[in-house]
């Protein structure tokens, strides 16, 4: 069997002429790691594994004679948890790279040990800037977005139009001080002013407390530093309250289309958020949706998240060709040295600090009578350019 | 303006208000839970996900059969209820003569086993569930703004709450119920049907979870955890009113929810904890409950 399994991978490895020379095992192996049960199923979750599986079919890997196998697991947004299974898929199921892990926790937890063992791990679904910054590591690329661009798409352009007083309702943990931290900064910096915060246990079911602590402080834009469903459910309660009408801006500073979905237009028009990624850009957008779709046998269109890990699985297999190797440190900066392409986010590229670059969008929820069909839920309001986009290089703390 | 404790009292009353109404949500539940351990001695851990369910089945009577708020109301109670009678019959009678351990087991374990299908099927993100029109708006109280429905959640559930403790502690009915808890036995002697009658009684505590899970739909997320956030909240309501009691359920849910909502004002941090807080102390002082007798 072994003998076999043996000749299977010559004759592979001589099909593709050189190019397996240096794979491990002659097998490319990717692991999907993400929240397939929780807080965050539906913005990654089995879609990301669809998405990555897509990605290996887009690349033509049968074709090119490369074997790549996908497997996936959950981490249950416990650290604990992301590095056994980060340990046991780099040790014992000889995984080369692990992708998607939304969670800012666990994120930071698996780059230190791909870092240790020199393997690669490429982010979509986590949001701590850290990733880059002072965690940046020579085998991480964080791919989709991040706590400092979200900040600075949506809170520099709120200030711009006028918003200068913000009142914060902020989740009581990590990731939330980091993103009220980082929108504050930005809201300083153009001028405005921050007239209070409050902040909130996470998973707290009802928030007319605050909201009315947040109108009671007659700030024009509620900044909400929280996620999931603590997001929802302050902008359910919000419009509920009448805050909206009387006046006041929501300003979402973690938003995803399947939050929107949760809500229903009613409840989140006029919401302003920045995303890397909608379904509806642009013809290549809209095809590759279609096809998403199709592939998940299923209603839920893809989030940002989920994009991202089809781009990044794209690049990385790209960059394995071409510097016929999956080694992790090798391939990362492979990775870092070609520019990316890709449908979803165009063509792009990655920093030295593992930074990938591509531009963001600043949507606003539309009223229901402007949505024509399925999840025609965005107007985009501005686009930020790449090299705006994100944290400047010499700003994030990395030693790269 | 006056200020208490450096906090307009405007505010205070904004934030009091707010309390009753959250307070709404823990006696409608944990009158329910009252309901069952009273009167079936059994810890239906199953509470929050027959909460859920009750959201989840009005949501889907709106979405496939295109039926309005009022027609959930009066529909998902008996059909929530009525699966609830199901799994009393088929699973819970079982256990009735064995220690509440088991009983407690049995329904976590299905809480469980609720929770994750309709996460399977709905996923977490939650779905959207609208107001009724006629309930949707506000009006401005001068010290806050309120919206109706928040007024109507309100009024609905003190008028369940008084109407349930009535119907057990004044009624015909309610002594027939109260003395089957007794002594099963003597009540059946007379002629009563007493597992139809516990039958029933175990569907209607989970009616009236279902009942909260409509009313809970507009505001909070329709969501497969919505349930299990609220759940331990509301057993600890149920701990400090005292195991059982009827109407120590019902105030100590309303006076707590005020409790909660001053928490958010003085120490927001603090408002998840705060009744936990409470219960150690009242149960250092009286185990048995604010409201509970010693058996």
């Amino acid at each position: 069997m072994k003998l076999k399994r043996t000749l299977l991978a010559v004759a592979i490895a001589a099909m593709a002429g050189t190019v397996n020379a240096q794979i491990s095992d002659g097998v490319i192996k990717i692991g999907v790691m993400n929240d397939m049960a929780s807080l965050y199923v539906d913005i990654a979750g089995p879609g990301s594994v669809v998405a990555a599986r897509m990605a290996v079919e887009d690349f033509g890997a049968a074709q090119k004679g490369m074997k790549v196998e996908i497997i996936s697991a959950d981490h249950q947004n416990k650290p604990d948890v992301g590095s056994q299974i980060a340990n046991q898929w780099f040790d014992v199921d000889k995984v080369d790279a692990i992708f998607d892990v939304p969670t800012s926790s666990v994120a930071l937890a698996i780059a230190e040990i791909a870092k240790k063992k020199g393997k690669a791990f490429i982010n979509s679904g986590a949001a701590s800037s850290d990733l880059t910054g002072k965690a940046c590591s020579p085998n991480t690329i964080h791919w989709t977005y991040d706590t400092w661009m979200l900040a600075n798409g949506t809170g520099s352009a709120i200030v711009k139009t006028g918003g200068d007083t913000w009142f914060f309702i902020t989740a009581d943990y990590a990731f939330g001080h980091a993103l009220e931290r980082d929108t504050e900064a930005v809201v300083l910096k153009g001028g405005g002013k921050v007239l209070g915060k409050v902040r909130h246990p996470l998973n707290a079911q009802d928030f007319s407390s605050f909201l009315l602590q947040a109108q009671a402080s007659k700030a024009k834009v509620i900044g909400l530093a929280n996620a999931g469903g603590d997001t929802i459910n302050s902008i359910k309660q919000a419009s509920e309250f009448g805050i909206t009408k009387g006046g006041q801006s929501l300003a979402g500073m973690l938003v995803f289309i399947s939050d929107i979905h949760g809500l229903g237009l009613e409840k989140a028009q006029g919401l302003i958020f920045t995303e890397t990624f909608y379904w509806d850009l642009n013809d290549q957008t809209r095809a590759w949706t279609k096809r998403f779709l199709a592939a998940s046998k299923g209603t839920k269109y893809p989030t940002m998240v989920q994009a991202g890990v089809y781009a990044s699985v794209l690049h990385y297999l790209k960059a394995v060709e071409a510097g016929k190797t999956d080694d992790g440190t090798r391939t990362i900066a492979q990775m870092k040295a070609m520019p990316t392409d890709d449908p979803l986010f165009g063509k792009g590229s990655i920093r030295k600090d593992g930074r990938k670059l591509h531009p963001a969008y600043l949507v606003e929820v539309k009223k229901p009578s402007e949505s024509k069909g399925p999840y025609d839920y965005y107007k985009v309001r501005a686009t930020i350019p790449a090299d705006q986009a994100f944290r400047p290089e010499k700003d994030g703390g990395c030693n790269l | 303006m006056t200020e208490i404790f450096g906090v307009p009292t405007q505010a205070l009353f904004g934030q009091l208000l707010i309390g009753l109404i959250n307070g709404s949500f823990y006696a409608l539940l944990s009158l329910g839970l009252a309901v069952i351990f009273g009167l079936l001695n059994i810890i239906n851990f199953t509470h929050g996900a027959q909460y859920m369910m009750g959201a989840f089945v009005a949501y889907l009577l709106g979405s496939k059969l295109g039926l309005g708020y009022w027609w959930s109301l009066l529909l998902v109670p008996p059909i929530v209820g009525a699966t609830g009678m199901l799994i009393e019959r088929l699973m819970l009678s079982k256990l009735y003569k064995l220690d509440h351990l088991y009983g407690l087991l049995l329904t976590f374990g299905l809480a469980l086993i609720i929770q994750g299908l309709f996460r399977n099927e709905f996923g977490t993100s939650g779905l959207p569930f609208s107001m009724p029109a006629e309930l949707s708006g506000g009006r401005n109280l001068g010290f806050m703004f309120l919206p109706n429905y928040r007024g109507w959640v309100i009024v609905a559930s003190l008028v369940i709450c008084l109407g349930t403790w009535f119907v057990i502690e004044k009624t015909k009915l309610g002594s027939y119920l109260r003395a089957a808890t007794e002594n099963p036995a003597l009540v059946q002697a007379f002629g009563i049907n007493v597992p139809r009658m516990i039958t029933l009684t175990y569907g209607f505590g989970v009616a009236l979870a279902a009942l909260a899970g409509v009313m809970a739909a507009p505001i909070y997320q329709v969501s497969p955890q919505m349930g299990a956030d609220l759940i331990i909240v509301v057993f600890a309501v149920v701990v400090i009113g005292g195991m059982g009691s009827i109407l120590g359920s019902i105030l100590t849910g309303f006076g707590l929810g005020i409790v909660e909502g001053l928490t958010k004002v003085f120490y927001p941090e603090a408002s998840n904890t705060v009744i936990f807080v409470i219960m150690a102390i009242v149960l250092a002082a009286k185990p048995a409950g604010l409201f509970g007798t010693q058996k």
